[in-house]
């Protein structure tokens, strides 16, 4: 297969350029010391100026992570982390009063230059206006390694009644909201990374959409870890209220580095009565180089809680990058009727490893989920789908549909399967099906008698074998998603 | 509650293990190979409730019980034998796991050694019960075909006696086999009466162009215990051909480990269980695909009544070299009452890219559809249940060749359906 080889060569000079988002940012840092304590809690809660309950709480998360071990049930390997080793506080250094986007570091919007963020959102950035006719924009709310710096759009979301704001600012001037849905999905004790996130997060995003507003337009987060030796603890928690939407977007790129960056975010959702979220991410964090040196560790723990009747939350995304993936969007169905949907495409590559999938608990009566998954390993990569569908006693009706598939592309790869079905409800029905393979010949011979390149043609396929998924991003993601994909496969084709 | 089942675990582990010092000096077999298995045992002990592959079957209900040695006593047997209505022809019989030469008829053709565990080669000690069973067996057949020979069919029966009067344990070891080209029907049958804990170890080295076809029908008393392993080792264009049936036990599982090693090789486990009262039964397979252009085939099929458990936990890895594997699986449930409950999983785990690997799971009651068009046509509602739920078990059971056998197992389902499970409480 000269061909192959021929496409190997040119996309290894390309890819060898490195990766196209491996930079970093100079921006004076105000950090705490490494390693992580009891002191450590108490001067992130102060430096946040956090009230009394919020630093209790992270002291009793830090007190039950001390307690727990490291799970080591997911299929990656990793040299043990050293999380005294770590940096847990870093912000950017603020003018006083940072108040409006002209006082942002200017340095930090040509970071977001670099990063591709689209332009008509940079220039949301920067403050331009949309022309007439134009689809409703999108809100940015940009976390720079631990403190939210700018966030836009306030005015127009407070007019809908709908509050987005960094968690941090939330503490603050909602307190409340803040206090009675924060650890309500994902409990501080949940598991070892959630136990850490609780104990140490940075920031991140709070949104509420109060009872039957439709969120005016969609609310997108930028994450970027910057700081070497910063782990990134992001803590998103979204609350609809009854007959709410909101579609929210979450992206990430990072620079290169060679030490390991441990990522460990917690998204909590909310949807009660007929309320409806829709959660989107494309995850493309630094993967490590050809060699698996580097490369982010994204411990993630993300679910929603359809409390309310007919409510329903949908996780979509695209994991293209990090070193080692540990991420399962899950839903909690307890209303009646509620919906739950993950769409996931992950692609591994190099050295790459990503353990992910979902968890779909079914409490209340007829609710329903669907899974689709597409794992497309390549390289020297492993790439496993893990989720859960359980019925519970009380769920008559449920009903669950699953399916995931896998793409093998060269024969140094792993691709797995793990599914686990729990029922209990003979009323219930759960379909599942697997399949594992690789492209074709046949299909492959069809796109080249055409006059495909190999490339083109293994891109055409690939995005056939996703579209099931890639549909359910949003405009604003969709062109990025298979751009990525694109990228992300261009080395390991073969 | 783990912190409690734990301690259960390892008091009866060390049940077992006070067990093994007593009786070591006279147990019979290879001392160094037996060592080892208590070495293991006593490392490991029994699987507890955080290990991935145990998670769904916990054997706190078996560490409650006291397991004692079977003593020597003649438990008659005939009578317990001659109601299990088996088809004629060559039978070893054993009796609380030990070989009874006067309720067995040796075959011919096939070289059949009793009196001593047959530890074979390729069982793995990292298995618990496989350590336990190294540790404390005490007898079991080695059955050898030699090549090219065509053994025909040979049962293998295992009776739990209540003899005793307090509940015993055995742990019996086989291993078959097959020569180049040999062929055998190895027909398994395992049912007594009382509470025992029945722990047989079965290895099968399954030669090039071997066959072993091996039907197992578990139909242990309600109040047994029966965790049974199975390692079958496959050559080229061999085929390890298997079905177990699950009617019977307290709590039992099987597992089955089968590894294709030849080019061709290829395996079938295919399984029923029909649960009802409170049992719990569990079927585990992994399939290692080492060879290229191997396949497997799985057809699983669990029907669930009364507060009953199933679990079916399959495994497919493909290895690097195994390029061109064929591998299917299917495992479909059927939940009968609202106090009933499945856990499946099945699992791929594929290192080679020219493949084709599928499994499909799928959970839910009776067809609303099919029994109204079997009542329409004046089905009694009873009966409509009967004929679908037999008619859902047939796809497992059909592939099987032996005709007589499979139309024992046929007997044995539909009386185990019309004796407790079909008359209730469906939803």
């Amino acid at each position: 297969m000269a061909a192959v080889t021929e496409t190997l060569d040119t996309v290894a000079a390309v890819t060898e350029g490195g990766y196209k988002w491996g930079f970093s940012t100079d921006i004076e840092m105000d950090m705490a010391p490494k390693g992580l304590n009891e002191d450590i809690v108490r001067l992130i809660s102060e430096r946040k100026g956090e009230p009394a309950w919020l630093l209790e709480w992270r002291l009793k998360s830090y007190a039950a992570w001390l307690k727990m071990e490291e799970p080591s049930w997911a299929k990656v390997q990793h040299a043990p982390i050293d999380y005294q080793d770590l940096h847990y506080y870093a912000a950017p250094k603020k003018k006083a009063g940072p108040k409006s986007l002209d006082e942002v570091d200017p340095a930090l919007l040509a970071m977001y230059e670099k990063l591709g963020i689209p332009l008509r959102e940079r220039a949301i950035l920067a403050g331009v206006e949309p022309e007439e006719g134009e689809r409703p924009p999108v809100a940015v709310d940009a976390v720079f390694d631990s403190v939210s710096v700018a966030t836009t759009f306030k005015d127009t979301l407070a007019k809908a009644g709908v509050i987005f704001c960094p968690i941090s600012e939330a503490v603050h001037s909602h307190p409340d909201l803040v206090k009675q849905y924060l650890g309500s999905v994902v409990p501080a004790g949940d598991n070892y990374f959630a136990a850490l996130n609780s104990a140490v997060f940075s920031d991140g995003s709070f949104v509420f959409i109060p009872k039957g507003v439709r969120c005016p337009m969609e609310l997108s987060t930028y994450f970027r870890i910057n700081a070497r030796n910063t782990g990134q603890f992001e803590r998103t928690l979204i609350v609809v209220e009854d007959g709410g939407y909101v579609s929210y977007l979450e992206g990430c790129t990072a620079p290169q580095r060679d030490e390991n960056q441990l990522h460990a975010a917690v998204v909590e959702l909310v949807a009660m009565t007929d309320a409806t979220i829709k959660y989107s991410t494309v995850q493309n964090w630094y993967p490590g180089d050809a060699d698996g040196k580097g490369g982010i560790y994204n411990f993630v723990t993300k679910r929603g809680a359809c409390r309310g009747a007919r409510s329903k939350i949908s996780w979509t995304q695209v994991e293209t990058g990090s070193a080692i993936t540990w991420k399962y969007p899950s839903c909690i169905l307890q209303g009646d009727d509620s919906v739950g949907e993950f769409y996931s495409v992950a692609v591994t590559t190099n050295r790459q490893q990503a353990d992910t999938g979902t968890k779909m608990i079914h409490i209340g009566k007829n609710t329903r989920s669907t899974i689709v998954s597409k794992g497309i390993s390549a390289g020297r990569s492993d790439n496993t789908y893990r989720g859960l569908v359980r019925i519970m006693k009380n769920a008559d009706g449920a009903r669950n549909f699953t399916q995931c598939d896998s793409l093998l592309i060269g024969d140094q790869c792993g691709a797995h399967t793990v599914p686990y079905i729990e029922s209990r409800n003979p009323t219930a029905k759960t379909e599942h099906e697997a399949t594992t393979s690789k492209i074709a010949d046949d299909q492959l011979f069809y796109c080249r008698q055409r006059g495909l390149s190999q490339e083109d043609a293994v891109g055409l396929i690939v995005n056939g074998f996703c579209k099931d998924v890639l549909k359910e991003l949003p405009m604003e993601f969709a062109v990025e998603a298979q751009k990525l994909l694109a990228v992300s496969l261009e080395g390991s084709v073969g | 509650m783990n912190a409690v089942s734990q301690t259960s675990l390892q008091a009866s582990a060390q049940g077992f293990l006070a067990r093994y010092e007593g009786l070591k000096a006279r147990l019979s077999g290879n001392v160094a190979l037996r060592a080892a298995g208590a070495a293991a045992f006593a490392q490991q002990g029994l699987p507890g409730p955080r290990e991935e592959a145990w998670r769904y079957t916990g054997l706190r209900v078996l560490a409650d019980v006291a397991f004692h040695e079977p003593v020597v006593l003649l438990a008659d047997g005939a009578a317990q034998l001659a109601a299990l209505g088996l088809i004629d022809g060559p039978r070893l019989v054993f009796v609380d796991g030990r070989f009874r030469d006067d309720l067995s008829q040796l075959p011919e053709g096939v070289s059949v050694q009793t009196g001593a565990p047959a530890f074979g080669r390729i069982a793995d000690n990292a298995e618990k019960m496989v350590a336990l069973n190294t540790m404390l067996a005490e007898d079991g057949a080695a059955i050898d075909v030699a090549a090219d020979v065509d053994a025909g069919t040979l049962l293998l029966v295992s009776l739990g006696s209540d003899a005793h009067g307090k509940p015993v344990s055995f742990h019996p070891r086989h291993a078959v086999r097959l020569g180049k080209g040999a062929r055998l029907t190895l027909v398994e049958v395992n049912a007594g009466v009382g509470v025992y804990f029945n722990n047989p170890v079965l290895t099968a080295e399954i030669a090039e162009d071997a066959t072993l076809v091996h039907l197992r029908q578990q139909m242990e008393a309600p109040g047994a215990f029966h965790l049974s392993t199975v390692f079958a080792e496959v050559g080229a264009r061999g085929t390890y051909d298997s079905f177990s049936l699950a009617l019977g036990g307290k709590l039992a599982r099987v597992q089955v480990h089968a590894r294709l090693v030849g080019e061709k090789a290829m395996a079938h486990l295919n399984a029923a269980q029909l649960l009802g009262g409170s049992q719990h039964s569990d079927f585990t397979t992994v399939v290692r695909h080492a060879a290229p252009a191997t396949a497997s085939r799985q057809t699983v099929k669990n029907v669930l009544t009364g507060r009953s458990k199933g679990v079916f936990q399959g495994k497919i890895e493909v290895d690097r070299i195994a390029q061109k594997t064929d591998g299917y699986q299917m495992n479909q449930t059927l939940l009968l009452s609202r106090d009933a409950e499945i856990d499946s999983k099945p699992q791929l785990e594929i290192y080679a890219d020219d493949v084709k690997c599928s499994h499909g799971a799928t959970v839910g009651e009776l067809d609303a559809d099919q029994l109204f068009y079997l009542r329409s046509r004046g089905v009694p509602v009873a009966e409509a249940r009967n004929i679908l739920v037999r008619a859902f078990l047939a796809e497992a059971l059909d592939p099987i060749a032996h005709e007589a056998v499979r139309a024992g197992m046929e007997a044995a389902i539909a009386a185990r359906w019309a004796a407790e499970l079909g008359t209730g409480d469906a939803a």
